[in-house]
């Protein structure tokens, strides 16, 4: 097992919206501009301003894994991720219903899930981004915390949102 | 591929859609986006139309390398026929739709006719439907495209939408994007609004095959680095565009109480501090955004901090926010800034020409031309805030005498309103200036005079002109990709080798327009950021099309030889006051009255700005006296048999 297994973290108070990292990711895997095969997608709140990528979080005990009937998703330890074998995946998506981030994209021309790979452990869209609202770092305890933060603000910003709706 | 995508006509009147290829020889002769606009527009408008009947083409387009990876090819194009000059229409935008269109399939929308109720137009995946827009009609430039949004169910479908003052044809009304993308400038909301038309709903999911993917990436990086590193992007990115206000005012180049002053006193709250502060207040530390797959990120967001529009989100505001609501208007309120930009985005207008002309209204009531009697019990003073702030609604509503009257533009406002109101009007073209005040400027004034869609600066403005550039360096840049051996100078007020300089700077804008790229990315405001040799290389590695940069210098000029032929058929003569090649007599007579020791008490020399501007007549291939296009020039571009009708 890795020592110091990085993950990507997301700072979306950092992320400017501008979702270069969706077209790298397309580009780096397909060879072809298009969002919707990136495996990271910003999803935005327009009216407030709030631009928040989102991306396979690479689950230690992955729904997507254990959901999966025939064992083709599995953990990669050394890069600490969770990859699909796609000689033995019979396209069921289970996984891409049961990922609670939405993370588990399907292909309908290749007829393919997919997911963030961690571009074998040299992320493009981190690369790409110069705010590194998405960043590639060890999963030290304080990006532990930090993302606990982050996740509290999102859920503050749904809350608003919700505010923000029922007002209206 | 990029070079796949089609062009789709659509007619209003019937409901007929046809598609077509865009065949490469048309991309090798026009590129893209404006380029191809242009050609589109020369062979699909009639000369001497009304711009609002249904005969007027609404041209829709995205530049040839939106959606790759070029670095902000986020660009939409929009041309008609002006309904403000009567001459060429021409906006362009960031944001988000342009690259939706090219994964939803097409590239260009030539759209005519007029539809017998409001509609919209529903682009997906290769369709496009006509559908009713009952329910969008009436709703602001934000409210439709959530609206719609909702009616489709997808979050992520793009608009490009006319607010308010489009569907009530005041001539200066945007096409817009998202909450602040706007395509501002000759009135192409105002033709959607004569089109019975809200807005054009994109969404694809279809591949742009990259024709090098790994060699895009790479250079893309490298790009981006170049562009990122440079001093003017870095200020951008934390001050945005307000920044180029505060710094031309602090030597005396904007236009202060219409053009009665050329800098801005007591200016403190209108600073672009000022207004990064109040962003960092209202809405966080990081509260720059982005257009698609730009790393400059230019736009703040904010909330308004207080007043009736207290908590409303917004972006911006820009520099031209700043001029329109603070400097022209003789005002120094951020609040009365940031109102006027959110009103303006959401009734989808151009705050350039609005602000201009309330500043004109100013100075026609200050000299007793409008009395209080007109302005329905406004008092018009320069500095009133809430006079601003009450005109700019009763121009996009139409609700009162003046607004309508503001609304048709100023040459039709200065002929209803009539005595001298003429003379106070700055404008070329029948297009109201920037807030810039261009008399210590001659490089500056000849782009706003010649500039193909009226007095503007994003047609030809080689702004680092400003910078005091060693002569080696301005060489440099200059002489490239075509040769240039004739006089440069340093010194902005100086009349010396300006004419190539914006000559060289109207190729360079044309280039970027039609490969759908940002300015803020080009040789604009900071001399180490791209251009045609750059450009070449993210053309092939993205789309596979190889060009020289001397080609694409070419295709510029051929690009911008059409709209001249638009324009010449439209009426422009060089000395026509109302569609000329010339500013109004105020710039030549008037000298400035403040600014740094060099910048005060200059104007224009006239004998001096028409040697320039024959100069800059000669470099184009034009008759120095007639100002149109020789037969010479016409075969040398190879554009002497339009309209040829090949798409
Ligand atoms: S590249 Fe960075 S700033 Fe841009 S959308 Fe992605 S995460 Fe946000
Ligand atoms: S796809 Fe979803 S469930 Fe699977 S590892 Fe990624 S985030 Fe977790
Ligand atoms: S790490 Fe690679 S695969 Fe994952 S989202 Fe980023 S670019 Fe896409």
């Amino acid at each position: 097992m890795h020592a110091n297994p990085k993950a990507l973290v997301i700072n979306y108070e950092k992320c400017t919206g501008c979702r270069l990292c969706e077209l790298v990711c397309s580009v780096h895997h397909h060879g072809v501009s298009n969002p919707a095969k990136s495996r990271i997608k910003v999803e935005k709140w327009e009216w407030e301003g709030l631009y928040i990528p989102m991306s396979c979080k690479q689950c230690i005990d992955a729904p997507c894994m254990n959901v999966c009937p025939v064992k083709a998703i599995s953990r990669d330890e050394i890069l600490s991720r969770v990859v699909v074998d796609h000689n033995l995946c019979i396209g069921c998506r289970s996984c891409v219903a049961v990922c609670p981030f939405g993370a588990m994209g399907f292909d309908p021309v290749e007829k393919k899930v997919f997911k963030c790979d961690l571009c074998d452990g040299d992320p493009k869209c981190v690369y790409f981004c110069d705010e590194k609202a998405v960043d590639y770092v060890e999963v030290s305890r304080e990006a532990l915390l930090r993302k606990r933060e982050a996740a509290e603000k999102i859920a503050q910003a749904h809350r608003r949102a919700v505010e923000l709706m029922s007002e209206i | 591929m990029a070079l796949s995508r089609r062009i789709a006509y659509i007619d209003l009147s019937t409901g007929k859609i046809e598609t077509k290829p865009i065949p490469i020889e048309m991309r090798r002769k026009f590129l893209g986006g404006r380029g191809l606009d242009a050609y589109l527009l020369y062979n699909h408008c009639e000369k001497g139309i009304d711009p609002f009947s249904p005969e007027n083409p609404l041209i829709v387009s995205a530049g040839l390398l939106v959606g790759t990876l070029a670095s902000a090819t986020s660009r939409t194009h929009v041309m008609a026929k002006s309904p403000l000059t009567g001459m060429l229409g021409s906006c362009n935008m960031g944001g988000f739709f342009a690259p939706e269109l090219r994964w939803a399939g097409f590239d260009h929308l030539v759209i005519k006719g007029k539809a017998d109720k409001p509609v919209y137009i529903w682009i997906h995946n290769g369709e496009i439907e006509i559908r009713d827009a009952k329910n969008l009609w009436g709703k602001s430039v934000t409210e439709a495209q959530w609206a719609v949004r909702e009616e489709l169910g997808d979050p992520d479908v793009k608009c490009l939408v006319c607010g308010p003052a489009g569907e009530k044809l005041v001539r200066f009304a945007n096409v817009m994007t998202g909450i602040k993308n706007a395509g501002g400038r000759t009135g192409m909301g105002a033709v959607m609004g004569s089109k019975n038309l809200k807005l054009i709903a994109v969404r694809g999911t279809m591949d742009i095959k990259i024709a090098y993917p790994k060699e895009a990436l790479e250079f893309n990086k490298r790009f981006i680095e170049q562009i990122t590193t440079a001093k003017v992007n870095q200020t951008m990115g934390i001050l945005g565009t307000p920044f180029i206000w505060g710094a031309t005012n602090s030597w005396g180049g904007v236009r202060v109480n219409n053009f009665q002053y050329n800098q801005l006193l007591y200016a403190d709250d209108v600073e672009p501090e000022r207004f990064h502060e109040i962003a960092n207040e209202t809405f966080g530390k990081y509260h720059m955004a982005g257009c698609f797959a730009c790393q400059v990120h230019c736009r703040a967001r904010y909330r308004i901090p207080d007043g009736p529009y207290k908590g409303c989100y917004d972006e911006g505001p820009e520099y031209t926010t700043q001029g329109a609501f603070a400097s022209e208007v003789g005002c120094t309120s951020a609040l009365t800034v940031l109102t006027g930009n959110y009103l303006c985005n959401q009734y989808g207008v151009d705050w350039l020409e609005l602000g201009s002309l309330i500043a004109w209204a100013m100075e026609l009531y200050e000299k007793g031309i409008l009395t209080i009697r007109d302005t329905g019990g406004i008092d018009l003073r320069f500095g009133n805030d809430e006079a601003v702030i009450e005109m700019i609604k009763h121009v996009c509503e139409r609700d009162t005498w003046l607004g309508d009257v503001l609304a048709e533009g100023g040459l039709k406002a200065a002929e209803i309103i009539g005595r001298d109101s003429i003379k106070y009007l700055i404008h070329v073209k029948g297009m109201q200036n920037l807030h810039s005040d261009e008399r210590p400027t001659p490089a500056l004034a000849l782009n706003i005079a010649t500039a193909s869609r009226g007095s503007d600066h994003l047609r030809s403005r080689p702004a680092i002109d400003l910078y005091h550039l060693p002569e080696p360096v301005l060489r440099k840049i200059y002489s490239n990709p075509v040769p240039y051996d004739g006089p440069l100078s340093s010194d902005f007020r100086s009349y010396e080798g300006k004419a190539w300089q914006v000559f060289w700077q109207e190729q360079c804008f044309m280039a970027v327009d039609s490969l759908g790229i940002c300015k803020y990315h080009t040789t604009f405001l900071g001399a180490t950021l791209p251009n045609f040799e750059d450009w070449t290389k993210v053309i092939y590695y993205n789309t596979g099309l190889e060009f020289t940069p001397q080609e694409l210098w070419t295709i510029a000029e051929r690009c911008n030889n059409m709209e001249r032929l638009f324009n010449i058929r439209e009426g422009l003569t060089p000395d026509d006051p109302f569609k000329g090649d010339i500013l109004v007599d105020r710039y030549f007579t008037e000298p400035t009255k403040r600014g740094a020791p060099d910048v005060i008490g200059t104007c224009i020399d006239r004998e001096k700005f028409l040697k320039m501007r024959e100069e800059f007549y000669r470099y184009h291939g034009w008759d120095e006296k007639t100002g149109a296009p020789t037969e010479e020039t016409l075969i040398r571009l190879g554009i002497d048999n339009e309209p040829s009708h090949l798409l």
